[in-house]
């Protein structure tokens, strides 16, 4: 019974502890992931900054600061020309592809005509060929039509490629949207256009925010289709350019490649964190569309 | 009398004529149901397509059905003597006017279908409509087809007809380097390529290597990533550690970071000789790993790294999951007396599988075709001597491409993408049926 009573304060000094160590380690396990998560950014912000030129050469602390790779990159490759192939290829294809998402979901989900099933039918099914299986005739087509190392060829690629699934993404959401709201417009004598711009589209904001995004950091990440497109070293886009630093023998590049990563990754990381609830919406949303 | 029955026998008979008088020709039915302005332009279009298009679309298939006849002919010193069919861009051209016959086929069944619809409109007395409210009736209850008509056409030409093409090579013997245009010409061999995939030997071994590859590859990428992601959304879901916000931001990082740079860093970091890995590793004492050259240890860092790429996505999606779990079912759970472990066994791990299965079996695809992981972390290497031109480390994507841009075996490369499509597609399939889309409403009616 004496033994009883004295547990109690002990389980509870016990449990405290145990929490604590609990605790501790969880602590210790998110310090120790976020020094692996941040060590390969660190490194290469190092590389970007430090002197001398070779990957051996980059150490863990930094032993100076030097502007001197960025220079380097500016003047000795394409890469402003490439960083500027690459913004004019995702706003394009921004632009491009999210007018013909959005008007091609609009359609489904709001009218009912004949042919509607088939068509919506064809589009999950073509969504699933692997974008590659046309590479060839891709090829061919550009070359046919003089688009080939041509800027808007790859345009069109990714434009018309991010169509069907996207626009089935956007389907769904429409359709999510209560009809009440545009009837009521309509009754008020709105028209179709207004209907679709002043009720529709302030709706939809955040899954437009997702296909915008999206199509936009396609082209920063896409390697296939602009290395089968654009061929000469002025028309590249970063993807390839800065593949081509590193992907031969010699590392003397790797600084260059380190500044030019870094001028790249930076905006777009802080583009995807600002939007990155948009991102995840709109990912599950795909999922669960099929 | 019978003036009168007989008018009732002509009007009876207004939409079989001006069905037949279209068949016969586009437009006609349409000007005989008075509508002059749309039966002109319909004739004109018929007219038009007679004209200029039979010629080069009998040409187009000539090319489709032979791949061309003459081979080139080169002198002595190269020059070109007789130029020479081109197999493949014959195939193209083929099939582009094969999708533009299908068009052509798809109005004039619409034409004659019209010339019906309004024939017998005019039987039961109606009034056909003028061109102008022709026009403005389309406006509005064609409204979708408007909408739809520029995504069409793009999926036509950037899809569409690039598919048909990519299955059709498959049966055809284009491959380097006895069967290149211009060159030499190619022909359709049927289904030869698929058999020499399951057959030859140097093929068989690549092809069996390669997929079993892919699928341990995809499987463990997906599954790692899935685990490491729902230990760190465990993690920072606990109540008492603070600063969430902070830690999940570091964490999200890697996803954020644009792949193709983040993996381009890690090539860089594994570097057999320059690398930091190895020079720790060097540091502490071990031997540098042969991260590059070695089979296995390619395996091996691949898969390892691809969890700081993938573990943040499940983290962020499991971090969502957590939050909406009703903190009442803990409660009872505590009440009725359940440990840490069964809490977490009973309630939290099935809501997260539940939640997250049609992700895993999307992941699980999107890993099976995870070109940049692979080609620009290790470009499918080291080399394999057991393989046709593919690494240890190639997955069937990864292959594909470079039978297709480097070795030029597009017969090859277009057979495997049609078995990737297919087990893609059974993915899919299963996915779609698995999930709310396909029971809604509108996908039944």
């Amino acid at each position: 019974m004496m033994n009883g009573v004295n547990n109690i304060p002990n389980m509870r000094g016990g449990y405290k502890a145990r929490e604590r160590v609990t605790l501790f380690l969880i602590y210790l396990v998110l310090t120790v992931t976020a020094i692996a998560v941040l060590y390969p950014i660190y490194w290469i912000i190092l590389g970007a900054l430090n002197p001398g030129s070779s990957l051996f050469r980059t150490s863990m602390m930094p032993t100076g600061l030097t502007f001197d790779h960025f220079r380097d990159l500016f003047l000795n490759t394409d890469y402003l020309n490439w960083y500027r192939n690459t913004l004019f290829v995702a706003t394009m294809n921004t632009i491009l592809s999210t007018v013909l998402i959005v008007m091609t979901a609009y359609a489904f989900s709001r009218f009912r005509f004949p042919g509607r099933r088939a068509t919506l039918m064809s589009m999950l099914v073509l969504q699933m060929f692997p974008s590659f299986m046309g590479m060839i005739a891709i090829y061919i087509l550009l070359l046919q039509l003089n688009l080939l190392d041509n800027l808007w060829g790859l345009v069109l690629v990714y434009a018309g490629g991010s169509i069907p699934y996207n626009a089935w993404l956007v389907k769904g959401y429409f359709d999510a949207l209560p009809k009440s709201l545009e009837e009521a417009a309509k009754i008020d004598g709105a028209s179709n256009a207004y209907v679709f711009f002043k009720v529709m589209m302030p709706l939809s904001v955040p899954i437009l925010t997702f296909v915008i995004v999206t199509n936009f950091i396609g082209p920063w990440m896409d390697f296939i289709f602009a290395r089968l497109v654009l061929r000469s070293t002025e028309k590249m886009t970063l993807a390839i350019g800065l593949y081509n630093m590193v992907s031969g023998r010699a590392n003397t590049d790797f600084t260059r490649f380190a500044a030019g990563s870094l001028l790249v990754a930076v905006p777009i990381a802080i583009l995807f964190l600002f939007l990155q609830r948009y991102i995840i919406e709109g990912l599950k949303a795909g999922a669960n569309k099929g | 009398m019978s003036a009168v029955a007989g008018h009732a026998a002509v009007q009876k008979r207004i939409a079989p004529i001006s069905l037949f008088l279209s068949l016969l020709f586009m437009g006609l039915g349409q000007i005989y149901n008075r509508q002059f302005a749309k039966g002109i332009l319909l004739a004109l279009l018929e007219a038009g397509a007679l004209v200029f298009g039979i010629k080069p679309f009998r040409h187009a298939m000539w090319g489709l059905y032979t791949l061309g006849e003459t081979v080139q002919q080169r002198s002595a010193r190269g020059a070109i003597i007789v130029q020479g069919d081109h197999s493949i861009m014959l195939m193209v051209e083929g099939l582009i006017y094969l999708l533009l016959f299908v068009l052509f086929a798809a109005v004039y069944i619409l034409n004659v279908r019209d010339a019906y619809l309004v024939g017998k409109w005019r039987e039961q007395g109606g009034k056909p409509r003028n061109f102008r409210e022709m026009m403005s009736h389309a406006w509005e209850r064609g409204f979708a087809y408007f909408l739809l008509a520029p995504a069409f056409v793009f999926a036509l030409f950037i899809i569409v007809l690039p598919l048909v093409f990519g299955i059709l090579i498959a049966f055809t013997n284009y491959s380097g380097p006895n069967h290149l245009p211009p060159k030499a010409l190619v022909d359709w061999v049927g289904f030869d390529t698929f058999v020499s995939l399951v057959q030859l030997r140097a093929w068989k071994n690549t092809f069996l290597g390669v997929l079993t590859w892919t699928v341990v590859w995809a499987a463990l990428a997906t599954v790692t990533t899935y685990f490491s992601g729902m230990f760190y959304a465990l993690l920072l879901s606990h109540p008492r550690v603070k600063f969430k916000r902070f830690w999940r931001t570091i964490f999200i990082l890697p996803w954020a970071v644009p792949g193709v740079i983040s993996i381009l860093i890690f090539r860089n970091l594994f570097n057999g000789e320059f690398g930091p890995i190895n020079r720790y590793l060097q540091a502490i004492g071990l031997q540098a790993i042969p991260w590059f050259s070695d089979p296995f240890w390619a395996k091996f860092m691949i898969v390892f790294a691809n969890v700081w790429f993938g573990f943040p996505y499940w983290m962020a999606l499991m971090s969502g999951v957590l939050t909406n779990i009703d903190r009442e079912m803990y409660e009872a759970a505590e009440i009725d007396g359940a440990s840490g472990w069964q809490r977490f066994r009973r309630i939290t791990l099935p809501l997260l599988l539940f939640s997250t299965t049609p992700l895993v079996i999307m992941s699980f695809a999107h890993n099976f075709n995870n070109f940049n992981m692979i080609y620009l972390f290790t470009s499918g290497g080291p080399a394999n001597p057991n393989y046709s031109y593919a690494g240890s480390t190639d997955i069937l994507i990864s292959w594909i491409y470079k039978l297709t841009l480097e070795q030029n075996k597009f017969n090859m490369a277009s057979v495997v993408s049609i078995f990737i499509f297919v087990v893609v597609a059974s993915f899919s399939i299963w996915n779609f049926r698995h999930t709310r889309a396909f029971k809604e409403e509108d996908m039944i009616q």
